[in-house]
């Protein structure tokens, strides 16, 4: 699953730690969702679309599917 | 950002706190071991009602530590579950599969010592550490 964490971030301009605060998560695993190595829970994820003001869809993209 | 602002700022509070009791349960849980196996032969002379309360008290705390590790896991971020559960199932698997190989080899006369259940522990206690510090290094 490919996802767009770390370009909303960026425009955001917060740090990993900074989202991880806002998340409620370790900052390592912001890192690990931003690498693509760790893929968030459906909780995780309706958390941060909620933070970014998005949809989930906007955010994470099946690689399967496109 | 500040609407989840209200939800933030607890979790690393948290972390800490569940660490810091962990810490506590399990250092109880050591000095109650201790009490258990020496106290009968240091301090009262293998009488029988304080070694019983000796051994339930050890057990009552073990427990406790028990109750307070598994809250510690669920404060964890589900990347930190993850990371735990892979080395917890491994260890597991491990233990009970070279534990039962260690239990054979004097059945079959391949070793002439009894095996001891310390060797397996310190074997479980090696292979969960090796595990979560795989897990880390992947996810880091």
């Amino acid at each position: 699953m490919k996802n767009r964490f770390k370009v909303l971030r960026a425009e955001r301009d917060w740090t990993q730690a900074q989202l991880a605060d806002e998340l409620q998560v370790s900052r390592q695993t912001v890192n690990a969702i931003e690498t693509g190595k760790f893929d968030p829970s459906l909780k995780l994820a309706f958390k941060a679309a909620r933070l970014f003001n998005l949809g989930i869809a906007d955010i994470f993209q099946d690689e399967a599917a496109s | 950002m500040d609407k989840l602002k209200e939800d933030s700022n607890d979790f690393a509070k948290n972390i800490k706190k569940n660490h810091l009791g962990n810490f506590y349960w399990t250092a109880a849980w050591v000095a109650t071991t201790a009490l258990a196996a020496f106290g009968p032969r240091l301090i009262w002379n293998f009488a029988t009602l304080p070694t019983i309360l000796g051994v339930l008290i050890n057990l009552g705390v073990g427990f406790g530590m028990i109750v307070m590790n598994k809250r510690n896991v669920r404060g964890w971020d589900e990347l930190q579950q993850k990371i735990f559960l892979d080395a917890a199932a491994i260890t597991l698997g491990v233990g009970l599969v070279c534990g039962i190989s260690y239990e054979l080899l004097e059945d079959i006369r391949l070793i002439s010592s009894e095996p001891e259940i310390s060797h397996l522990i310190i074997l479980m206690a090696l292979t969960f550490m090796a595990v979560i510090i795989a897990g880390h290094r992947k996810y880091r």
